[in-house]
């Protein structure tokens, strides 16, 4: 595609524990659009311009879809993972595909609906505060807190058994790790599938009993004849890692960015209103979808004064987005007053989170009271001894020693 | 001259941003979750919160015409 070869950058870049890396921010100065080395040896384009990504990723002739030629490869677990999945989740899907899928879902998601939902949340993070501060300090708030809350959340949405929550969170890592063997990023994906196929055969049993989202799916799609048993179970499988492995890494992202910036948790703490900007500006400021989004080309399409050839793969990073100085100024700094509004760390175009407004009412009531409950939480190691999860395809920490003054 | 909301409601995804920033203009229908306009022409005080659906609309299907 170019002779710039072997001079190019080589994908993924080392990131910083909390930026995006470095040679995004020189190469929006000086080759917003430029060709990188993909691990399969393959080139592809990386973007770093937010007016670029956002345009690449709201376009329909960029494909999401793995199957389609030029696709850029991230990693050989990765590509694995991907193929594994049969039948394919529509998130990976193009519209006409993804239209029909995702419009059987939309309906679950609704803001109004989201919202209803917010004190049966805010009483579940109470719960688990009320546990943490049983057990006493120190205390994992990945595991105890950060990850319990929206696994339970989205269990109880779909009808899946907390108690399962092992089996499918450690099957749901492994999916991510970009640097895992790639027959057992491929097998943790085929577990997965099964789990909730034999789950989807137990709900059969119940199905006049229950009202959960699976059994929703099952009587008003399967039954229907709209779609197969096997798609139903992509989508469950495909809701249920979105729905915990995400929000899991902002809640202990966000909890750790403010206890880095003691006077903006203080200012939290005293004015409440503050949340919801808060929130979007961890949103912004994080991007744990730090390896969104491969796209490729599917047509010649101009974007940003250049011109893609049908085939080309394309790096659109929302991380590189939310940086961008022209949109947020001073875009490195955390800053909880900032206006964020418009950051693509949901991603953008068809594809953006379904489950948007439910991660947005998780971590604003996390917010709402976990300083409240802890003003002096602390961290119980030191900061470099915090493990963050550069290979996996969603940015976090692989746990969150915290510590208090017991009252 | 009246400023008027328009959607195209075809493109909608169903993201739920114009309703979490304009709950005065925008609504989301029972059955698909999709965009309704529920005040086409709305006061001025609403004009910002309606330039931010705009601009976090992921599909770009909402409208703000003179």
């Amino acid at each position: 595609m170019t002779d710039k070869g072997s001079s190019a950058p080589s994908f993924p870049m080392k990131r910083c524990p909390f930026s995006p890396p470095p040679e995004y921010e020189q190469l929006r100065e000086s080759d917003p659009i430029t060709p990188i080395n993909m691990p399969d040896g393959n080139q592809a384009w990386l973007l770093t311009r937010y007016e670029d990504v956002r345009r690449v990723l709201s376009d329909p002739r960029f494909s999401t879809n793995p199957k389609s030629t030029g696709y850029p490869v991230i990693s050989p677990a990765r590509i694995a993972q991907l193929q594994s999945e049969n039948p394919q989740p529509f998130i990976r899907l193009d519209p006409p595909d993804h239209t029909r899928y995702r419009r059987m879902l939309t309906a679950e998601f609704v803001y109004a609906h989201i919202e209803a939902m917010r004190p049966t949340i805010e009483k579940r993070v109470e719960e688990l505060l009320d546990e943490i501060e049983a057990k006493g300090p120190p205390v994992d708030f990945l595991q105890d807190f950060g990850l319990a809350l929206p696994t339970s959340v989205i269990s109880d949405i779909l009808g899946v058994p907390y108690s399962d929550r092992e089996f499918f969170q450690e099957r749901s890592k492994a999916k991510l790790n970009m640097t895992l063997d790639p027959a057992e990023a491929a097998k943790a994906t085929i577990d997965m599938r099964e789990f909730l196929d034999q789950l989807y055969g137990e709900k059969l049993k119940t199905i006049d009993k229950t009202d959960d989202l699976i059994t929703r799916l099952i009587k008003t799609r399967v039954d229907t004849g709209e779609i197969s048993r096997q798609d139903a179970v992509a989508m469950i499988d495909l809701l249920l890692i979105a729905g915990h492995e995400t929000t899991s890494n902002m809640i202990c992202l966000g909890i750790l960015s403010l206890l880095m910036h003691p006077d903006q948790k203080d200012a939290l703490i005293v004015d409440p209103s503050l949340i919801d900007d808060a929130v979007e500006e961890m949103l912004r400021y994080h991007t744990i979808l730090h390896m969104v989004g491969p796209r490729v080309a599917t047509d010649d399409v101009e974007v940003g004064g250049h011109q893609f050839h049908k085939g080309d793969g394309v790096m659109a990073m929302i991380s590189a987005a939310n940086r961008d100085p022209s949109i947020f100024p001073e875009p490195d700094k955390f800053d909880i007053r900032r206006r964020s509004k418009g950051h693509v760390g949901f991603g953008f175009g068809v594809h953006q989170c379904l489950g948007q407004p439910l991660a947005r009412v998780e971590m604003q009531s996390v917010f709402k009271v976990i300083f409240q409950r802890f003003p002096d939480l602390r961290l119980a190691v030191p900061l470099e001894d915090i493990e963050f999860n550069t290979n996996a395809v969603v940015y976090g920490i692989a746990g969150l020693p915290l510590t208090w003054t017991p009252r | 001259m009246t400023r008027r909301v328009t959607v195209e409601q075809e493109k909608c995804v169903g993201s739920g941003q114009c309703v979490m920033t304009a709950p005065k203009v925008f609504a989301q229908d029972d059955k698909l979750g999709l965009v309704v306009v529920i005040d086409s022409t709305p006061p001025e005080s609403e004009h910002d919160a309606v330039r931010d659906a705009v601009l976090t609309c992921p599909v770009q299907c909402i409208h703000f015409d003179e």
